[in-house]
Parts: structure tokens; sequence; C-alpha cells
């Protein structure tokens, strides 16, 4: 098993740089020159110069390349804030508790309905329940979180005055964004459990286990779901990612101060190592969720397990 | 069921006297005409002529097309059908936006402002006075510009890429994938988001953005049908004749691996619209006063608490778009693949 997770921790490490290599050249191709955006308009031409050595601009590429993967895999540097000049990776930080909070609380609600609601689909295929169920599903994927948060704003709080509509202070501003992100997931992760029970009740050892006359409920608790969620999990944990993702527009619509909001004011006053920290960021907590499901895709699925023995 | 079971039971109904029907003679038909001419020549004699044109015209159908069983499948899905009447819906409205539109996208009426739904403007007014209905019919024309330009350029680039890296193998496929991995080791909205703060708003660019994001997963699906077809012997029948590699890969290797592309095609116009509304709504995609439904969204989220309709309208106008996407985008899946039909 150790050996299986090295492995994966060492496919990780090239993934990560070429990501960082990525997000340098997008920031680095970015229109602006970044010394004017940090002194501002009234900077001199030579101030301006000044800054742009001192900063390495005017070195090649790969330089400034080389030594900003430097600074993120030896020290953790992701620069500074042209804004505020305060320490990106301290500002990502400070601001990961609330984004991490919101994507999990959304994979919890996500869980929590998803699966029931997967499970009694497929043993009822076909009936009132499951078509109704596929439905919303169905309705659930296709709502933008976006606008579903927007709707839930209107009707919650706006109308009926149950939640508040933004900010993330009490676990009542918590509610609101966590069903909003969390529903959409559900449903994905609700297609998945039921097409992956349905494939899993048609096994032979399905039969077996109800021709020796199991209670339907043992057949389906333990035999079926054991094998049904391994690929459910991978859904969970690539869902997570997404919710890490698409925390900038979740943050955006209930104003919740994290990761995502901090991004899109960024990119708004050009402040580029922000950005560029954000997005790496991100993909390295994407990156360790989806590691994390890797391995505990090895410790569920014996047949990984003993590949690796 | 073999051919000589079919003249079996063709000869046995011509012996009963019983005229074989068309669909019924699926063997060899050459042998079931002479068959029949012999009979019918020592029966009537002077029939022969007429009879052997009879004959001619129970030849049996030609055989249906794998893309007709796939359409006959679809059209029998109603989920399936319901996404087609609501995409064909968008696309009328889209090319007929001008006619159905009663106000043109960017016309203010500044004493109409915020007015909420009415006879004149069924989804009400913006902050500027102008008609949402017209508005969202016009946003109609943006999202399938974007949803289909974004998806036709991941699959041009993903399927060149998938192509080549399925069917050479070796050091270059590595290069490939590796690029593949990295690029999906940022989640795809966060990716697109990078990739416009990078390049500035504005239509294009949004196109770029989301095709761009989308790219590696076209890439994946088409190696791996490649990787599959590859060694079939058709394959290697068109190389014995002297095909080149690129005739090989767009002449016999793609037109059969269109399935999984068709359909993670349609389910991709979904995701670009929705990827391309969530980048105009955090204001990095298409700048007003250009109707794009997220754009408008994005505005009204201002005015969320006295203007609602400002929101749901464009709101449900993506919701519905994206659903009949994924209807038809599933009901495909199933009609491609039956096995895949959970």
């Amino acid at each position: 098993m150790l050996k299986y997770i090295g492995r994966r921790i060492l496919l990780l490490l090239p993934v990560l740089i070429g990501v960082s290599f990525i997000v340098f050249t997008l920031m680095y191709i970015t229109p602006g020159d970044p010394a004017a955006i940090q002194l501002g308009e009234q900077a001199t031409e030579t101030q301006i110069l000044q800054l742009r050595e001192q900063m390495g601009l005017d070195d090649p590429f790969i330089v400034q390349y080389a030594r900003f993967a430097r600074g993120v895999f030896t020290e953790l540097d992701f620069g500074r804030s042209y804004r505020t000049n305060a320490l990106v990776f301290n500002e990502l930080l400070s601001r990961f508790p609330t984004t991490l909070t919101l994507a999990a609380t959304g994979v919890i609600v996500a869980v929590a309905i998803g699966i029931p609601v997967g499970i009694i689909s497929a043993t009822k295929q076909y009936s009132l329940f499951d078509n109704a169920a596929m439905m919303f599903a169905l309705i659930g994927v296709s709502i933008p979180n976006f606008f579903q948060g927007l709707v839930a704003i209107l009707i919650f709080s706006v109308w009926a005055g149950w939640f508040p509509s933004s900010g993330y202070s009490t676990p009542m501003h918590m509610i609101l964004p966590a069903l909003t992100i969390g529903t959409s997931s559900a449903a994905m992760i609700t297609r998945m459990t039921r097409s992956s029970m349905l494939e899993v009740i048609r096994q032979d050892y399905i039969r077996t286990a109800r021709a020796k006359g199991q209670k339907e409920s043992v057949v389906i608790n333990r035999h079926a779901l054991k094998n049904a969620l391994i690929p459910v999990v991978t859904v969970i944990g690539l869902q997570f990612g997404y919710l890490l993702g698409g925390a900038v527009l979740t943050e955006t619509v209930f104003s919740i101060n994290g990761i995502g909001l901090l991004m899109v004011n960024s990119i708004k006053m050009r402040d580029l190592p922000m950005v560029q920290g954000g997005v790496l960021f991100i993909a390295l907590t994407f990156s360790l969720v989806n590691l994390f499901v890797d391995i505990l895709y090895g410790f569920i699925d014996p047949r990984i397990k003993a590949q690796y023995k | 069921m073999s051919p000589n079971n079919d003249n079996d039971k063709n000869k046995d109904l011509m012996d009963r006297g019983v005229k074989p029907k068309a669909k019924d003679l699926t063997g060899d038909t050459a042998v079931v005409k002479n068959y029949q001419s012999q009979t019918e020549i020592l029966s009537h004699p002077g029939e022969v002529e007429d009879k052997d044109l009879d004959v001619k015209s129970i030849t049996p159908p030609k055989r249906k097309s794998q893309w007709a069983e796939v359409w006959k499948r679809l059209i029998r899905n109603k989920a399936a059908i319901a996404g087609m009447i609501v995409i064909v819906i968008l696309l009328l409205t889209a090319i007929f936006a001008d006619f159905i539109a009663p106000y043109h996208y960017e016309t203010q009426n500044l004493q109409n402002v915020r007015m909420a739904p009415n006879s004149d403007n069924w989804f009400g007014t913006d902050n500027f006075g102008r008609d949402i209905f017209s508005r969202v019919v016009y946003g109609s024309r943006i999202s399938i510009q974007v949803g289909f330009i974004a998806v036709g350029v991941a699959m041009i680039v993903g399927g060149i890429l998938g192509s080549v890296s399925g069917y050479y193998s070796g050091r270059i496929d590595n290069v490939i994938m590796r690029l593949m991995d990295v690029l999906l080791a940022i989640p795809g909205i966060l990716l697109a988001i990078a990739i416009a703060a990078a390049l500035g708003p504005g239509l294009v660019n949004v196109m770029i953005a989301v095709g761009i994001a989308s790219i590696p997963r076209y890439a994946r699906i088409v190696r791996a049908s490649v990787l599959s077809l590859r060694d079939q012997e058709f394959v290697e029948a068109a190389k014995a004749v002297g095909a080149n590699d690129f005739r090989i890969i767009s002449k016999y290797i793609l037109p059969n691996c269109m399935a999984p592309i068709i359909v993670q095609g349609t389910l991709g116009v979904a995701e670009a619209i929705l990827a391309a509304a969530g980048l105009s709504f955090i204001g990095l995609g298409i700048q007003p006063p250009i109707p794009e439904w997220g754009a408008m969204l994005s505005t009204a989220r201002i005015y969320l608490r006295d203007a609602w309709w400002m929101s749901i309208f464009p709101g449900l106008a993506i919701m519905f778009t994206i659903f009949g996407l994924n209807l038809l985008g599933d009901g495909l899946r199933d009609a491609l693949d039956p096995r895949l039909k959970g």
C-alpha cells in the first residue's frame, strides 16, 4: 500500500510543476506592465524602470519562471500582492478555511441527498420515485450554481427573511450557500449512485445472495452498496474539487470572503500574483483531494490493494 | 438468422404457394430469384417475363445504416425528443430574433426603468428600461455562438491531439497526455477564468477560454477511441493499399469513433454555455450592453431585492437551454450505445 501511495505522490509532482508553468505563462502574457500597475498612475518612467529591474522583469521568461517555481516549491513563496504588498500565500491561507468549509458543507449536503436517493432510485427502477428523482437530478445538473444562489437568496432571504443573504460569519450564513452548491452536486452523485447500483444489482453474486434467502435490505446494504459506492467515491472527490473551483462563482453570489472572491477582486484590480497564487493554490488542493480519493480507493477496493502488495 | 435458414424458409413458403414478403427475404436473393423463376416457368410458361419483374420488386430493401438505427432509437426516447424540441426552439429564437423580439436589445426607455412584467414588457424591464424579453431573445444568439464555437475549438484541437496521441503512441503520446493531465489538474471553470483573465473580456476571448479549458476531455475521448481502433483489420487494410496516416485517421478511424465524440459534444455545448455565463457573471466574459444571459444576471444581482424579474428570466433561459442539451445528450448516449443505458 505504501508503494501505491508513494507512486501517486511521485506522479503528482510533475503535474504540479506543469500547473505552475501554465499559470505563470498565462499571467506572463497578460497585458500590462506589472511594475507600472504596482506603482500606480503617478509613477515616473525612471521609477518604473527601477522597479522592473528590481522585480527581475527584464530577465528572460524561463529565468523568471524558474525563480517563481523555486519560490513556490521550496519556500511556499507565491510572491507579494501588487496592491497590499502582503504575502500572497498568507492571504490565501487566511481565506482558505472559509472556502474549504463552503466546499465541505456543500459535499456533505450532496452526499446526504445524493446517495440515499440514488440507492432508492436504483432499487425501484422506473417507479414514480425513480422518475421524479431523475427529473430533479437533471434539473439540478442544469441550473447554474450562481442562478440557483440568486433564487435561494430571493426566496429564503429577501421574501421569507429566514436567512442572511451575504457574509459567512455564523452557521445561519452557511446554510443557503451549502444548500445551493450541495443540491447541484447531489444531482451528479444521485445519477452516479443510481447507475452504479443498477450495474451491481444485476451481478451474479447479488442473485446468489437473494437465492439463499437473504433479506432484501441485507442484500442491498451489505452486498450491493459496498461495491456500488466505489465509483461514487471518485465522483464525490471530483465534486469536491469542482466546488473548490466553483467557489469563485458561489462566493461572488453570497459575498463570502474566501479565495474565490479574493481572486475575482484581484483580477479586476490586475493584482496578478494574487490571481496566479489563487489558481495554483486551488489546483494544488484539487490535486491533493484527488490524491486522497485515489488512496482511499486503494483502501476500499481490495483489487487495487492486491496489485501493490 | 443465417442466410441458409432464410432460404429454406422462403423455399418452404413458396412450396406452400405463399408468396414470400420482402422482409422474409433477408438471405441470398440470387438463390431465391433463381428458384422462383424456375418454379414460375414450370407452372405458368406464358407469364415468365412479368413474373420475373415481380421477383425483382421483392428483392430485400437496402440494409439500414447505423445512423438510421440511432435515429430510430433516439426518436423513441421521449426525453430526448423533449430536449430536441427545446434546442430547436432555441435555434429558431436565435435565427428569428429580429422578428420575435418586440424591441432592439439596446433600446432604452428611461421612463420605464425596472418595470415588473406587464403586457408591453412580458419579462419586465431592466435598470435602463430595456425590454428583458427582447434581451433574452437576442441573448440566445450569443449563447449558441459561444457554446458551439467553444466546443468546435475544443473538438478540433482535442481531436487532433487525441488522434495523434492514440495513433502514434510512444513519446508523443506521453508528452500530449501529460500536458492534458496538467490542464485537468486545474478545475475547468478556474482554468477558463485564468485564461479569460489573461486575454481580457470579450466574446471571442470567452470562446477561446472556454474552448481551451475543454480540450483535454476531447483529447482523452478521441485518444481512447483511436487506440481501440488502431489495430483493427480495416485499418491494416487501408495501410496495405498505401493510404497515408492522415487519410487513415480522417477517413477510417475518426468516422468510427464519432459516437462518444457526439455525446460529449452535445453535453459539452451545455457546459460551455454554463462556463461562459459564469465568466460573464463575474465580469470576465461578455460585457454589457451585449445581452449575454450571464452578464444580465450579473447586473440583475444588484437589483435582486426590488426587481426579481431581472434575474429570473435570463436565469431560466440558461436553465432551459442546458436542460434541453442535457436531455438530448443523455438520449444520444443511450441511442448511440444502448449498452450504457442504465
